[in-house]
């Protein structure tokens, strides 16, 4: 579709402009509350939360600060998640023992609600970036680390006696084989991977922090400062997109030995 | 038991094959028992037999991907251990690395012994099996009987002593396999390698070859016939059917075979 774009922009601006009529105190008569400030109380006003946004960006600048300690955490617990979730995957894939060992324990702690471990880690790391980058790196390191293992052991055999049989020694099996058939995995894991990155740092900043935008969005909170905490919201949103489409960006670099369906051109 | 010989490219010696199902170690499956067969240097063998009668199994012991249960395997006279490094293999199903390009996928074994010129080496050999402006294709995008052509030249780049093919062209359409016979054979007179070739086809294994051994039905199969086939080269196997001796050696050899395919497709219906 050539239009699609425009479509998709028309949609927000609607969803916009009806959030718009239904929260503007006196614009239309109230139909759920029994006032009309409460609508905008309980939901905020769209041109009051683009005024916030504003004024984090441009007036005051003063939002960057915060962007710039969330997009740390983000890609350092992503960065650490990913690397720690690829070798554990790779070594307990390639060693039946060591899983076989591990495994009761593997699923234990991924069955865990980790959510609740962000308390212990502000107590070992303190209320700075570490201890958002543990928190980011515990709900990343899993997805990764099963995607690993499920992609190592999904190698196809024949491709990898082919391998053998060509004179890759372990190490190029690794290499060549392993890792190349393991990314594909990894690559399909990244999307969610980032984004739990993401709810990792903001999340550890919502519970307790100094800096970052989950701190914002908690001051906000406190004083019951609706437009803020939307405003917060939207931010979060459209970075997290920006994230994705990077990681999106990279992975079609990388992946472009996958097949696509539909390569063909009407002329 | 016979000394080494080293114009014996490839022996197998009471070879048998048991597999133990992991779960039930009570569920065991003889494949081959007790195959004596051997490759001469140079020498194009073909193994044919109904299926399921364990040719593949054969094919994976004289590379060295399957220990045999009892038996031995001698290359060029030593004792193989683990993997057969002077033999080249040509998978049934499709073994080329899907991340790697056409190039890249040829050049794969150089790379891993380290050669310097692989990437040069590579675009020869694809040239030479018609596929030269195909080396930046990825496999995806390459037709069934190009990526076999790729396997061709991935397997013969490293100029091994000893080819194993396993039904290599079973997929393929009867022309573009034709073509791919006659490719082969050309390739194989010109550098006379020890061929070890694996075919449901008996037209295609007299087409092509020295000698046709002849499997039994499995389980425990084991070889029950050997022709030698003694007509003239170089052959286009599409021409070489019409030949009086080859329906003759056709005739004889399917006399032999006729009673296991039956068997084996028995087998098959009973299961």
């Amino acid at each position: 579709m050539k239009h699609l774009r425009l479509w998709q922009l028309a949609l927000l601006v609607v969803i916009f402009v009806l959030w718009h009529v239904a929260t503007k105190p006196g614009l239309i008569p109230p139909f759920v509350f029994e006032n009309d400030q409460q609508a905008a109380f309980f939901f905020g006003e769209p041109l009051k939360i683009f005024g916030r946004i504003v004024d984090w960006f441009f007036a005051n600048a003063d939002i960057y600060q915060h962007l710039w300690v969330t997009l740390l955490e983000t890609v350092l617990a992503f960065g650490i998640g990913t690397a720690l979730g690829l070798a554990f995957g790779l070594w307990l894939a390639l060693s039946p023992l060591a899983a076989a060992i591990a495994d009761p324990y593997i699923k234990a702690a991924n069955s865990m609600p980790r959510v609740i471990l962000a308390p212990i880690f502000a107590v070992w790391f303190g209320l700075g970036v570490a201890s958002k980058v543990a928190l980011g790196v515990t709900l990343v390191f899993f997805i990764v680390f099963f995607n690993v293992y499920q992609g190592v052991k999904e190698v196809s055999p024949v491709v990898l006696a082919n391998a053998r049989m060509l004179g890759a020694s372990q190490r190029q099996l690794l290499r060549h084989v392993y890792l190349p058939s393991a990314t594909s995995w990894v690559f399909s894991s990244l999307h969610t991977s980032v984004g739990l990155a993401f709810v990792g740092a903001v999340v550890g900043e919502y519970l307790g922090s100094s800096r970052g935008v989950g701190y914002l969005i908690l001051q906000a909170e406190g004083a019951f400062d609706i437009n803020t905490v939307m405003a917060g919201i939207l931010v979060l949103t459209v970075f997290a997109l920006l994230l994705d489409a990077a990681v999106g960006r990279i992975e079609r670099r990388l992946m472009k030995w996958q097949p696509k369906s539909g390569e063909t051109e009407k002329l | 038991m016979p000394a080494p010989d080293p114009t014996t490219a490839l022996s197998l010696a009471n070879v048998s094959c048991t597999f133990v199902s992991k779960d039930d170690p009570g569920q065991r499956y003889t494949a081959v028992r007790d195959v004596n067969l051997t490759v001469g240097a140079g020498e194009f063998v073909s193994v044919v037999g109904p299926t399921g009668c364990g040719k593949s199994t054969l094919l994976n012991v004289a590379a060295g991907l399957l220990a045999p249960s009892t038996g031995s395997v001698t290359v060029f006279g030593e004792p193989l251990a683990g993997i057969n490094r002077r033999a080249g293999y040509m998978f049934q199903a499709e073994s080329l690395m899907p991340w790697r390009t056409a190039r890249a996928n040829v050049m794969a074994g150089l790379e891993f012994r380290g050669a310097l010129d692989a990437a040069a080496q590579a675009d020869e050999w694809l040239k030479r099996v018609g596929l030269g402006g195909f080396g930046d294709r990825y496999p995806h995008q390459l037709s069934g009987g190009m990526r076999k052509r790729v396997s061709l030249a991935q397997t013969l780049v490293l100029d091994p002593d000893i080819i194993l093919m396993d039904e290599p062209f079973s997929a393929l359409d009867i022309q573009t396999r034709q073509l791919m016979e006659n490719e082969v054979l050309a390739l194989w007179a010109e550098k006379k390698k020890a061929v070890l070739f694996i075919t449901h086809d008996l037209d295609e294994a007299i087409a092509m070859s020295d000698r046709v051994v002849c499997l039994s039905a499995g389980p425990g199969s084991h070889p029950i016939g050997e022709f030698a086939i003694d007509l003239a080269r170089p052959r286009d196997v599409a021409e070489v059917r019409s030949a009086p001796r080859f329906v003759e050696l056709h005739e004889a050899i399917w006399g032999v075979l006729r009673e296991e395919v039956l068997k084996g497709y028995r087998q098959q219906l009973a299961a």
